[in-house]
């Protein structure tokens, strides 16, 4: 009775989480079927933001451009951040106090400042590329975040496997491919994750790092003086939906599998 | 792992594909521009492109402040910028603005004597005007029964809790100074203060400080009085007819969005025929249909027909023109009306 | 081969795109006309205007912090006790409402707080008087435990799901009943965690900048706004000053961190060592 009450109160709090989460994002669908410009006035169902969207050329640039940062930039980061992280994890204390704490710096300094900062570097270094730039500013900050997210990992681990498998004959890389990361891969997904989530959303750096290109974030910012488009909307549905059918399929195939192989194991130990 | 990077596969050439659906050859010329967002009709983009073989790259900006940071970069790309009045006499001030060969943009002929040589651009040598208005006070007529006629209405507290003002430290200080009658480039310091006291006292009848949000705020009914831009009030009221815009009869703050060269522009012939494109008549009565602000454009408002003509929104009188004011760039006296900004805005009653 | 060699690349990165750019910032916040002055930095201290809004961010960012950690750690929790296939797929639908653009998320929180917004809708439609929502603190507060949540999460997450398993059985044979159990041994063995989700909330969200404007409605000015206004605003006449404020957070973040190291160990884990 506990037990179930226990269940109860758990699935419910979890599912309010969800809800907390997940209601504005259905807001903001409900009203890429709005006849109105004006998100929050209802003013009957139409489909003529989807038919905007597609031909709308700037949107699918910018589109373009946030998708293939977040990818890149996620990948180099989580790479770079996680070789990072263990290498901080075997430094001497203070040496590694000066790492952690330059590291956090991104974090630390307000977007804007980080974005102007940036914006002075790059025209002193005299790099042009509109696109290069903003991959560059979008690996830097998201790097702590996955330094920060696996070094508690490798805390939890213990130091003395790599030795041992280097004292099998491993060489460091293999030593780190089969031994070390494993081990922490939780953390370097959650980096990952962070890095994708962050890159996909960043305005104020991008925008002040790169000149001549924008991702969907500057693009949001800019109309807003107008008004946002319900095109926006729109195509946030189209990619949600996509997300979370994606998802969906992907996972619930190793919920059965996993459920089929507890079948299993019961059926051989009846 | 495997389906990880599947999926990571996917969305980049997904992304890739997107990003390469629209670029010019090779061997055409790139415009670079650097627009507010929502701010051209994009079909006259193609129809520019087509026309002339010059290839648009369209980005946008959300501020004129922060379009001026980027064109104070040595480094700046652009070739075509939209920055508004006040900025505009900071940027010919730093010397950072093309001087225009106007031999390149006969379409300049099309722009109302009214709207050109003005304080902000003697003689027009750098900027072309866009787009122009007025700012006044947008209502709504459920809520208000008192004649909107004068700013003192923003300050009455039958209206407590129902007021918009803007987010922005001219705008808002703008308006707290005439009210008070004080000029809107005032450099006295007194007047500052005067208005920094206004805003405090008005502060509690205040919703909210908002930029774009107010829009969508008083067309949902959320509001009772706010401060907007003419072009935005012609909007809203098509939105909700409930809504009407009035300029208290005592003048208020008109402004103009201007089309510039920035100076490390590379491509400037190119830079003043799409500006002598957009000064067509008929490209600009279908942009400013589109974007809805008033057009300088004297044949594109003929062309929009007396709809427009007749609007006083959308076309105020002239008398009412005589009593405006536009911005002029304050240079280092800004830091006063930011210290009294930021003492209104950190106020806690 | 030492393993602080992995390294390396990160040490050349970050000297170059992050320590580079920082000493640009700094230099602006010490310097007037190319040379070393302390007048920026006094200025920034010396308006009460100033030091009350870095007081308001913090106290905010604090308790935004404090909230995020209250209902993320027991999702972490409940999500590191599922399946693992179950788990994997809740832990993903937490982090997916950040893949939507931010402001367009706010705008929505906008639209459900309004006056005449859904929320109220539904209090109406219960016989609920209507409530003030939108432009108030709490609405701020919100929109920051909101953006912020799934970064207090993941951290934790990934921490719990390696929990040593065997203490907490361990603990359960010694008689330890579940709310000992998770106080003695779980929840000491989650700090680590815990103070990586709490730099990822608490840092971030003093500087946030739109959420106290599209949400707070503009009444309640913070840090990340201040600085916005002497950067953009002002121009750049005006960046020595913002530098100096933003090197003033800079130091405070960091002796505070530096100060949640020393704290830890003393509390003697696992020799003192902060990740």
């Amino acid at each position: 009775m506990v037990k179930k009450l226990w269940g109860f109160f758990k699935n419910t709090y979890l599912a309010l989480m969800l809800l907390f989460l997940y209601a504005p994002i259905l807001v903001l669908m409900v009203f890429s079927f709005n006849e109105s410009k004006t998100m929050g006035n209802w003013t009957g169902f139409s489909l003529k933001w989807y038919q905007a969207l597609l031909k709308d050329g700037t949107i699918m640039d910018a589109l373009g451009v946030t998708l293939s940062v977040a990818v890149i930039s996620a990948v180099v980061a989580t790479v770079l951040g996680t070789l990072a992280a263990i290498g901080i994890h075997s430094m001497h204390k203070r040496r590694r106090a000066v790492v952690e704490n330059i590291s956090q710096l991104p974090m630390v300094n307000p977007d804007l400042v980080t974005g102007i900062s940036f914006m002075m570097l790059f025209a002193l270094l005299g790099l042009k590329g509109g696109y290069v730039r903003m991959l560059i500013a979008h690996i830097t900050f998201n790097i702590p975040y996955v330094i920060f997210s696996v070094l508690p990992k490798l805390r939890q681990s213990s130091n003395q496997l790599y030795e041992a498998a280097m004292d099998l004959g491993c060489t460091p890389w293999t030593a780190l491919r089969k031994v070390v990361i494993p081990d922490i891969m939780p953390g370097i997904v959650s980096g990952f994750i962070l890095s994708f989530t962050l890159s996909l959303d960043d305005f104020v750096v991008s925008w002040f790092a790169t000149s001549g290109i924008q991702n969907l974030s500057i693009y949001i910012y800019s109309i807003a003086r107008r008004g946002i488009s319900p095109k926006i909307n729109a195509l946030s549905a189209i990619l949600f939906v996509a997300v979370i059918t994606l998802l969906l399929i992907v996972n619930l195939k190793s919920i059965r599998e996993e459920r089929e192989a507890e079948k299993q194991a019961k059926k051989l130990r009846a | 792992m495997k389906k990880l990077a599947l999926f990571l596969a996917f969305i980049l050439l997904f992304g890739l594909f997107c990003g390469c659906a629209r670029r010019g050859g090779k061997d055409s010329v790139t415009l670079n521009v650097l627009n507010w967002g929502d701010y051209i009709d994009e079909d006259l983009l193609k129809q520019f492109e087509a026309e002339t073989g010059i290839y648009v790259n369209y980005t946008t900006m959300a501020t004129n402040e922060e379009m001026l940071v980027k064109l104070q970069q040595p480094d700046c790309i652009y070739d075509i910028c939209f920055p508004s009045d006040y900025i505009i006499e900071k940027l010919v001030a730093d010397d950072l603005l093309y001087a225009l060969n106007k031999d390149n943009i006969p379409n300049m002929q099309h722009i109302d004597g009214r709207f050109l040589d003005l304080s902000f651009d003697p003689g027009n040598e750098y900027s072309v005007p866009y787009m122009w208005g007025t700012v006044g006070i947008l209502y709504n007529t459920t809520l208000v029964d008192d004649p909107v006629d004068s700013w003192d209405i923003l300050w009455n507290e039958k209206y407590s809790g129902q007021i918009l003002m803007y987010d922005s430290i001219r705008d808002t200080m703008g308006v707290a100074l005439l009210k008070l009658g004080h000029s809107i480039n005032t450099r006295e310091q007194s007047d500052i203060l005067d208005a920094e006291a206004a805003l405090i006292e008005q502060k509690p009848l205040v919703l909210a400080y908002l930029g774009d949000p107010i829009k969508d705020r008083m067309i949902a009914g959320g509001g009772a009085l706010a401060i907007v831009y003419s072009g935005d009030a012609m909007w809203c009221i098509d939105e909700n007819p409930d809504l009407a815009y009035a300029v208290p009869a005592t003048g208020t703050n008109l402004w103009f969005d201007n089309i510039i060269i920035p100076k490390t522009s590379q491509h400037t012939a190119e830079a003043e025929a799409f500006i002598n494109f957009l000064c067509n008549p008929e490209v600009a009565a279908q942009n400013a249909e589109y974007i809805g602000y008033s057009t300088p454009n004297s044949a594109a408002l003929e062309i929009m027909g007396e709809d427009y003509i007749d609007n006083p929104t959308y076309n105020p009188s002239q008398e009412l023109l005589d009593k405006c004011d536009i911005f002029h760039d304050l240079g280092n006296f800004i830091n006063v009306y930011n210290d009294s900004w930021n003492r209104v805005k950190s106020f806690v009653g | 081969m030492k393993r602080t060699v992995f390294a390396y690349p990160y040490i050349v990165w970050m000297l170059i795109f992050i320590l580079a750019p920082m000493l640009l910032i700094v230099w602006y916040a010490f310097s007037k006309g190319g040379s070393f002055t302390l007048g920026n930095l006094i200025t920034a201290f010396s308006d009460p205007v100033y030091m009350r809004v870095l007081l308001r961010s913090v106290w905010i960012a604090l308790k935004a912090t404090a909230i995020c950690l209250l209902l993320g750690y027991p999702i972490a929790y409940l999500l590191s006790a599922m399946k693992k296939s179950t788990a994997s797929l809740l832990y993903v639908l937490f982090i997916v409402p950040m893949w939507m653009n931010f402001l367009l998320r706010t705008y929505a929180w906008q639209v459900l707080l309004d006056k005449s917004g859904i929320l109220n809708t539904l209090l109406a439609f219960l016989h609920l008087p209507a409530q003030n929502m939108l432009y108030t603190e709490s609405a701020i507060m919100l929109g920051t435990v909101y953006n912020f949540l799934p970064f207090m999460i993941l951290p934790i997450y990934t921490v719990l799901i390696k929990l040593d398993a065997s203490l907490v059985e361990a603990a359960h044979d010694l008689g330890a009943n579940g709310i000992i159990t998770f106080f003695k041994v779980i929840l000491p063995q989650s700090i680590p965690g815990i103070i990586s989700g709490i730099t990822m909330v608490f840092i971030p969200a003093i500087t946030t900048f739109a959420i106290s404007r599209l949400l707070g409605g503009g009444k309640f000015m913070l840090y990340g706004d201040l600085i916005e206004n002497q950067f953009i605003t002002l121009g750049k006449d005006a960046w020595p000053v913002g530098s100096a404020l933003s090197f003033i957070l800079l130091v405070l973040v960091l002796a505070s961190m530096a100060v949640m190291r020393q704290a830890e160990r003393n509390a003697g884990e696992e020799g003192g060592i902060l990740w």
